[in-house]
């Protein structure tokens, strides 16, 4: 069945092109974009004015808790929550129980996002087995049953030498090492940016420090190994200043940054409620020159791309003292509002970029069949939005969990539609577009 | 400026020194006053807050403020409830919330609470219509300690506005400092803090005090002096070197004493480790109203109970 997006503004980074276009799809497969093509024998879909066609978006940070945690979340349900949010692949990381660190679990993980068919599901092996830190987990098996990436993500690899070795052994099958980059030590039992809110709330700190040595760590040894090494979850200004001094080195470093991270900073621990415990997360919120220097990084292009690390939780394991709470909030419905409102309507950046941000990078890094809607391409798109209101509510929330800071906010931009190979897999009632 | 004055607290709990506006504070210090004639009085008992059920729910070990808290609770005819919950036993128990909802369900008036954990008051207060006291939550504040202190220096001196406080100690974990940080720069002391940098919390100088680890410096001229606990287990966080060491370079000796105004007050929230951060003979002095704390303690908790019970029933004295 050939379908035709008629109308629109058409934005496909990877490509160059920013106008408005029409993007004519057979089967699952992209076969044009370009003006006026013939409407005969197609079903034209007419896209209003001022809404966006762009290259599906990729999440290249999530946590679908499946296998063992699904009380939390499951691949359906995280393919739900991604496609309402505009995301039409998402990597998942391999903190699972058990832990993704075998090809059996990957294998799973992909018969559970075949039989959800929502998103595209690209499962992230681990480095180490059981993501212990000890021994090498076998890569060649993860990344054969599909692994696009590995990480001992929820901790940083457990050493300078098991990291390196990751590096060279991740590299002879061109695949990166993301990194959650922390100094262990130095990170102790923090909870909280260490600054004046953690001071004043008497929560223990996180420095922004502990981050950037995790940062200096992994850019030395990339360097050193020549492979690729993808900094996960970047929320300091002086992980920042190693990445842009990385890059301009030449060498093969990366970085992603979150939602919250670019629109809250750790004054949200004090207010609205104090010690909410859906402020905490790891990376903690930092003070606003961290925030402001990963914007500025999101504008001048050191920031790669936009990842949400959507890290469902029970209410149950959030209902408790902020110590004691499990670091993650959930972000895949709220990161392209908060992106639209925060980083475009603020005039920030314009919407090629973020497209950028969203689809092309994610897919580049990974280095992933999507994110261009090039002739043959897989048919993911994302329709958007972006003067189209919202107002966030947690309990709407596809995810079978609702533990983020954001309940009840209105912001400015939506998702309109998500199509995965061709079909529609999200279409909002609130947008004026029918599929 | 004298703050207008006014006869109700505007909070259903007491959470923290810096929900407080100085007016309230004056509210609390003066109402204590009226509440320390009775603890004088050969029948030291009044009708206050008969009727009401007060549960002490204690996830700490305390000695001090736990029996504080109860015998101004009983003075004011309170019937009262003590429930001491070990921390560790609470991973294999229940949450929390749980406890604090079955403890609402029988339908107290007020939960007085310590807990190890920053923000278990604000987790209680969000589920429970009850008022709650915080007596202690982890490293954030301990209100009743800072709001006794108060008393204890306006009693002596007649006033905390241009007052000289110096505060040394382990300020990093100190729930003692914060209260009393909020409490004395909303009535306009000037205060220093000092230990060794290690101690000292990030940022400290955006809560309006002066910031020092030469301890002579924070002594000089000083009125008041308060003296923070130091936990020997710091040690093993390479915090600093020793005990020995530590007294060595801030430790409270008469010989530091000198530098402070002559008529200077030595102040403690106890416990205390002698020869750590007080000498002995400081402790003990001449200028020590550490006991005095611990007395006027009650009082300051019976104006606190008393005035969140909504206080206007009965006359504070009667």
């Amino acid at each position: 069945m050939k379908r035709l997006l008629k109308g629109g503004r058409v934005i496909d980074p990877g490509n160059g092109i920013d106008g408005m276009h029409d993007v004519l799809i057979d089967g699952d497969r992209i076969v044009r974009v370009g003006r006026d093509i013939p409407v005969e024998g197609v079903t034209v879909v007419e896209v209003p004015d001022g809404y966006v066609v762009c290259p599906g978006l990729i999440d290249i940070h999530v946590h679908l808790r499946e296998p063992g945690q699904e009380h939390k979340e499951t691949v359906a349900s995280g393919t739900a929550s991604a496609v309402a949010g505009g995301f039409t692949a998402v990597a998942c990381m391999p903190n699972t129980t058990p832990v993704n660190d075998n090809a059996n679990v990957t294998a799973y993980i992909l018969a559970k996002a075949a039989e959800a068919g929502l998103a595209r599901v690209y499962p992230i092996g681990a480095v180490s087995r059981g993501s212990k830190g000890e021994l090498l987990a076998d890569i060649a098996e993860l990344k054969a049953a599909g692994c696009v990436a590995i990480t001992d993500d929820g901790h940083p690899t457990a050493s300078a030498l098991l990291l390196r070795r990751a590096l060279e052994y991740a590299g002879m099958f061109g695949i990166p090492v993301i990194e959650h980059c922390e100094d262990q030590s130095l990170k102790g039992d923090g909870v909280a940016h260490e600054g004046f809110h953690a001071a004043s709330l008497g929560l223990r700190g996180i420095p922004g420090a502990c981050e950037a040595l995790g940062v200096e760590r992994g850019v030395l040894l990339a360097e050193l190994t020549g492979s690729h090494f993808h900094v996960a979850h970047m929320s300091a200004r002086a992980s920042l200043r190693a990445v842009r001094k990385a890059k301009e080195a030449g060498i093969r470093v990366t970085c992603e940054v979150t939602p919250h991270h670019f629109t809250l900073t750790d004054e949200s621990l004090l207010t609205p409620v104090a010690y909410d415990t859906n402020t905490k997360m790891n990376p903690p919120l930092r003070e606003a020159a961290d925030r402001d220097a990963i914007l500025g990084g999101i504008v001048d292009g050191s920031v790669d791309l936009i990842a949400t690390d959507h890290a469902p939780h029970h209410y149950d394991e959030k209902n408790v003292e902020f110590d004691r709470a499990p670091f993650g909030i959930v972000g895949l419905e709220t990161a392209v509002p908060l992106s639209l409102d925060r980083l475009v309507h603020s005039g920030l950046i314009r919407l090629p970029r973020l497209v950028e941000l969203m689809a092309t990078n994610p897919a580049r890094v990974l280095n992933l069949p999507g994110g261009t809607l090039s002739e043959g391409a897989p048919a993911d798109i994302t329709i958007l939005a972006p003067d189209l209101k919202v107002r966030i509510v947690a309990n709407a929330l596809r995810s079978r969990s609702k533990n983020m800071p954001f309940d009840g906010w209105e912001l400015r931009g939506s998702v309109a539609a998500t199509m995965v190979g061709g079909r529609p897999v999200f279409v909002n009632p609130e947008a004026s577009i029918r599929l | 400026m004298t703050p207008a004055a006014i006869t109700a607290l505007r909070h259903k709990d007491l959470l923290g020194i810096a929900d407080l506006a100085a007016d309230e504070i004056s509210l609390v210090l003066d109402t204590a006053e009226a509440m320390k004639e009775i603890g004088s009085r050969p029948i030291k008992k009044v009708p206050a807050l008969r009727g009401k059920t007060i549960v002490n729910l204690f996830f700490e070990p305390s000695t001090r403020t736990r029996t504080s808290f109860e015998i101004a609770e009983k003075r004011l005819s309170a019937d009262t409830l003590n429930i001491a919950i070990s921390s560790s036993s609470v991973v294999k128990g229940e949450t929390l919330a749980d406890t604090a909802l079955n403890l609402e369900a029988m339908n107290p008036d007020m939960i007085v609470l310590r807990h190890s954990s920053s923000g278990a008051c604000h987790l209680l207060a969000r589920i429970c219509r009850s008022a709650i006291i915080n007596a202690g939550d982890g490293m954030h504040e301990h209100p009743t300690q800072a709001l006794l202190d108060a008393f204890t220096i306006r009693e002596r001196k007649k006033r905390l506005a241009g007052l000289k406080v110096a505060i040394v100690g382990d300020l990093l974990h100190s729930r003692v400092l914060r209260s009393n940080i909020h409490l004395l720069t909303k009535m306009g002391a000037e205060v220093w803090v000092c230990g060794p940098p290690t101690l000292i919390p990030t940022e400290i100088r955006r809560f309006g005090v002066r910031a020092t680890s030469v301890v002579e410096e924070a002594v000089r001229d000083a009125d008041v002096i308060m003296l923070l606990r130091i936990q020997l287990e710091r040690m093993e966080g390479a915090f600093f070197p020793s005990l020995r060491e530590y007294f060595n370079v801030f430790g409270m000796t008469e010989k530091r004493l000198e530098l402070a105004s002559p008529d200077v007050m030595i102040m403690h929230p106890g416990p205390m480790n002698r020869g750590v951060e007080i000498a002995s003979e400081v402790a003990d002095g001449p200028y020590s109203v550490i006991l005095d704390q611990v007395h006027n303690g009650v009082a300051v908790r019976m104006a606190v109970l008393y005035l969140l019970a909504g206080g206007s029933e009965h006359e504070a004295a009667a």
